[in-house]
C-alpha cells in the first residue's frame, strides 16, 4: 500500500494577497461608509450623538434582517419579491390574534409561523413545480397583500398589549436596542452559515452551477425550498418587530420594503445572477443606505429625494469598478 | 412554434371569454359592445405599456423603471401646459415621447456599454426617476384647474364613436405587431432571446438590440405619461406607483416568458386585458375592490403554473445559466 502517492493537499480557499483585500467590494464599501459618516457628522451637528446614532439604527435593521436571507437567495440564483406583502400578511394575523384576545408569546409565534409558511409556499412553487421565482414572487406579492386587504380593507388593527412593544421600541442596554440587537446576532449567524458550513459552500455551488451542483450530490431543490422558507421566517420577525415598533396594522405596511432590501443586497455585493457575495457586505450596505437615510434626514431632505441617493448609490457602486477596469485595461 | 403560440393565446383568449360570461350572469349588461369598448378604453394605458415591457422581457432583461418614466415624464408635461397652455397637444405628446426615449435610453446605455443586469439598473432608475419628479415638481401637484381643456379632452375626443385614447391604443399595438413580425428588429429581439450566444454567430449586435428595446420601452412609458395624467387628472409624485408590477403581470398572464423569447403581441394585449376586466368587473358585480389584489395575484400564479407546462424543456434552463456565468 505504499505505492499510493500522498495525496494532494486541496486548499480550502486561494491564499489572497494583500492587494486583493485591499480593493475588494467590502473595503469599497467601507470607504463609502466612513465618507459618508464624515459627510453626515460635518453636516448636521445633532449627527454625532448616542441617541441619534441610535434612532439611525432604526432606519435598516428590520430590512437589514431580510436582506441576510434574501442575500443567500439571491446567491442561489433565485429572488423573492414578496418579502413585504409577507410582513403585511403576517401582521394582519397577528392584529386579529390580539382581537381574539391573545398574548405576546403566542403573537410573536404567529408572526413567525405565518412568515415561514409564506415562504414555504413560495420554495413550493418554485421547487415542485420548477416555476422562476420573480414570476412566482411577484404573484405571491399581490396575493398575500391581497389576502391582508380583504381581511382589513380600510380598517387598521390596534390595541397590542404593551409587552408586545419591546421587540419594535426597547432597548437591550443604553441606547442598544432590541432591534440591533437581533440585527447583529443575525449577521453572526448567516455569515457562519454561508461562510463557514457546506450549506454555504452548497448555496454558492448552486448558484455557479445548478446542474453541476445536482449532478455532484447537492440537493439543489431542497436547499432552495429551505432558503424560501428562511426568507420567509425573516420576513414574518421583521413584521414583528415593525408591528411592535408602530403599534398598529394597515395592510399598506410595509409597502415597497422588497426594492429595498434587494437593493441592500446588490449594494452589498451580491450578485443579482447568483454565485457570489458576503455577508460582510451585506452588513456594510445596510448600515450605508441607514446613513444615508438618517443623514440626509437629519437635514431635513424629504424621503422621496433620498431615494434618489439611494438609487445613485446603487447604480455607481456597481458601474465604479466596471468603469475602473476598463479604464486600466485602455491605458 | 408558431402553432403552439397561437393555441396559448387562443386559451387565454378562451379565458377571457369565459370571464365575461361569469360576469354577465351576475350583471347582464357587462357583454354589451358599448361596455366592452368601455373596458377596452380603460385598459389602453396598461394595454401599451404592457407592449412595451414586453420587448424588453423577450430580450431576457427587464424594465422596472416604466412606472416612475410615466410619473416622471406624466408631470413634464403637465407642468408644461400648465405653464404655457399654448402649446398645442400633438407637440406635448412629441415632447412625452422624446423624455420618455431620454430615460429608456439611460436604462440601455447602462446595460448595453456597462453590461449592467438590467434588474439592478432599473431598481436603481425607478427610485431615481420618481425622486427626481419630486425635485422637478417640488413635492407640488398639478390640479385639473391647472390644465388646459385640449390637454384633458384630447383623449375623451370622439373618432368614429370610439375615444381617441383607444385609438391610440389600436394604433401601437398594429405598430407592436408589424415590429415583432414583419421587421428584422423584431426577428432579432426574439433571437436574443431564445439564444444570445447564437444570436452574436448570426450577426446581431446584442448589446445595441438591447438599447434599442429600452428606448422603446422609455417612449412608450414617457406616452403614456401623459395619457395616464390626462386620463386621471392629476400629476403627482405618487402616480403609478408601483404600477410597474402591474405591467409585469399583465405580460406573464399574457404568455410572455420572463426567460426571454417566447411571447407575443397578441399574448400582452390579452393579458392586460384580463386585469383590466378583473378591475372594470368587481365594483359591478359588488364585490369588494379590497379583494382584486388577491385575484390578481391568483392569476398571475395560475398563469405561470399552465404556461410553465408547455415551456419545460432542461436543455433550455442550462443554456440559460451558462451563458449567464
Amino acid at each position: 500500500m505504499s505505492d499510493i502517492p500522498a495525496p494532494r493537499h486541496i486548499p480550502d480557499r486561494l491564499d489572497k494577497p494583500l492587494s486583493s483585500a485591499i480593493f475588494s467590494w467590502e473595503a469599497l464599501l467601507v470607504v463609502v461608509a466612513v465618507a459618508i459618516f464624515a459627510i453626515n457628522s460635518f453636516a448636521s451637528p445633532y449627527f454625532l450623538d448616542a441617541y441619534s446614532l441610535s434612532d439611525l439604527t432604526f432606519n435598516f435593521t428590520e430590512k437589514g434582517l431580510i436582506a441576510f436571507a434574501m442575500a443567500l437567495l439571491i446567491i442561489s440564483g433565485e429572488i423573492d419579491l414578496s418579502v413585504a406583502a409577507i410582513i403585511a400578511l403576517a401582521s394582519t394575523m397577528m392584529g386579529m390574534a390580539v382581537q381574539a384576545g391573545a398574548d405576546t408569546p403566542v403573537l410573536v409565534a404567529i408572526g413567525i409561523l405565518v412568515g415561514l409558511g409564506c415562504g414555504a409556499f413560495n420554495g413550493l412553487l418554485v421547487t415542485r413545480l420548477g416555476l422562476p421565482s420573480i414570476v412566482v414572487t411577484i404573484g405571491t406579492m399581490s396575493l398575500f397583500r391581497g389576502i391582508a386587504f380583504i381581511i382589513l380593507g380600510d380598517q387598521a388593527y390596534k390595541g397590542y398589549p404593551e409587552s408586545f412593544a419591546f421587540f419594535g421600541q426597547g432597548y437591550v442596554w443604553w441606547v442598544v436596542s432590541f432591534e440591533l440587537v437581533l440585527f447583529l446576532i443575525a449577521a453572526v449567524v448567516y455569515w457562519f452559515l454561508l461562510h463557514r458550513t457546506s450549506f454555504g459552500r452548497r448555496v454558492f455551488a448552486i448558484g455557479n452551477n445548478p446542474v453541476a451542483a445536482q449532478f455532484s450530490g447537492v440537493r439543489v431543490g431542497r436547499i432552495k425550498f429551505i432558503l424560501f422558507c428562511l426568507t420567509g421566517l425573516m420576513a414574518g420577525i421583521a413584521s414583528v418587530l415593525i408591528t411592535s415598533r408602530l403599534g398598529s396594522t394597515r395592510p399598506s405596511i410595509a409597502q415597497g420594503y422588497e426594492l429595498e432590501v434587494i437593493t441592500m443586497v446588490v449594494l452589498g455585493g451580491v450578485s443579482i445572477l447568483g454565485g457570489s457575495g458576503s455577508i460582510v457586505g451585506v452588513v456594510l450596505a445596510a448600515f450605508i443606505m441607514g446613513l444615508v437615510t438618517f443623514g440626509l434626514g437629519l437635514l431635513n431632505v424629504p424621503g422621496i429625494v433620498m431615494s434618489i441617493f439611494i438609487g445613485l448609490l446603487l447604480i455607481v457602486v456597481i458601474a465604479l469598478p466596471i468603469v475602473w477596469r476598463r479604464l486600466r485595461g485602455n491605458s | 412554434m408558431k402553432a403552439f403560440l397561437k393555441y396559448r393565446e387562443i386559451w387565454l383568449a378562451a379565458a377571457i371569454i369565459v370571464l365575461i360570461g361569469l360576469i354577465s350572469t351576475r350583471f347582464p349588461g357587462f357583454a354589451e359592445p358599448g361596455n366592452l369598448a368601455q373596458v377596452f378604453n380603460d385598459t389602453s394605458i396598461l394595454m401599451i405599456l404592457a407592449l412595451g415591457q414586453m420587448v424588453v422581457i423577450l430580450t431576457r432583461s427587464i424594465d422596472l423603471s416604466m412606472a416612475s418614466n410615466l410619473c416622471f415624464t406624466g408631470m413634464v408635461v403637465a407642468m408644461l401646459n400648465a405653464a404655457h397652455p399654448a402649446i398645442p397637444i400633438p407637440l406635448l405628446i412629441v415632447i412625452a415621447l422624446a423624455v420618455g426615449l431620454v430615460l429608456g435610453a439611460i436604462n440601455g446605455l447602462l446595460v448595453w456599454r456597462l453590461n449592467i443586469p438590467s434588474i439592478v439598473v432599473t431598481l436603481g432608475t425607478l427610485t431615481i426617476y420618481r425622486g427626481a419628479t419630486f425635485v422637478l415638481s417640488g413635492g407640488a401637484w398639478v390640479n385639473a384647474d391647472k390644465m388646459s381643456p385640449e390637454f384633458i379632452g384630447f383623449q375623451r375626443a370622439a373618432l368614429l364613436g370610439i375615444p381617441v385614447l383607444s385609438w391610440i391604443a389600436i394604433l401601437v399595438i398594429a405598430l407592436f405587431f408589424v415590429l415583432m413580425t414583419r421587421t428584422a428588429l423584431g426577428r432579432s429581439i426574439y433571437a436574443i432571446g431564445v439564444n444570445p450566444t447564437a444570436s452574436v454567430y448570426a450577426g446581431i449586435d446584442v448589446g445595441r438590440t438591447k438599447f434599442i428595446v429600452f428606448c422603446i420601452s422609455g417612449m412608450i412609458g414617457g406616452l403614456s405619461g401623459y395619457l395616464w395624467i390626462s386620463r386621471y387628472v392629476i400629476a403627482s409624485v405618487e402616480v403609478a406607483n408601483g404600477y410597474e408590477l402591474n405591467i409585469i403581470a399583465a405580460c406573464v398572464i399574457g404568455g410572455i416568458s420572463i426567460a426571454g423569447g417566447i411571447g407575443s403581441v397578441g399574448g400582452a394585449v390579452l393579458g392586460a386585458l384580463f386585469l383590466g376586466i378583473i378591475s372594470n368587473a368587481l365594483p359591478v358585480i359588488n364585490i369588494s375592490p379590497f379583494w382584486q389584489m388577491a385575484i390578481s395575484g391568483s392569476a398571475i400564479i395560475l398563469a405561470v403554473v399552465l404556461n410553465a407546462r408547455g415551456e419545460r424543456q432542461k436543455g433550455r434552463i442550462i443554456l440559460r445559466k451558462a451563458e449567464a456565468a
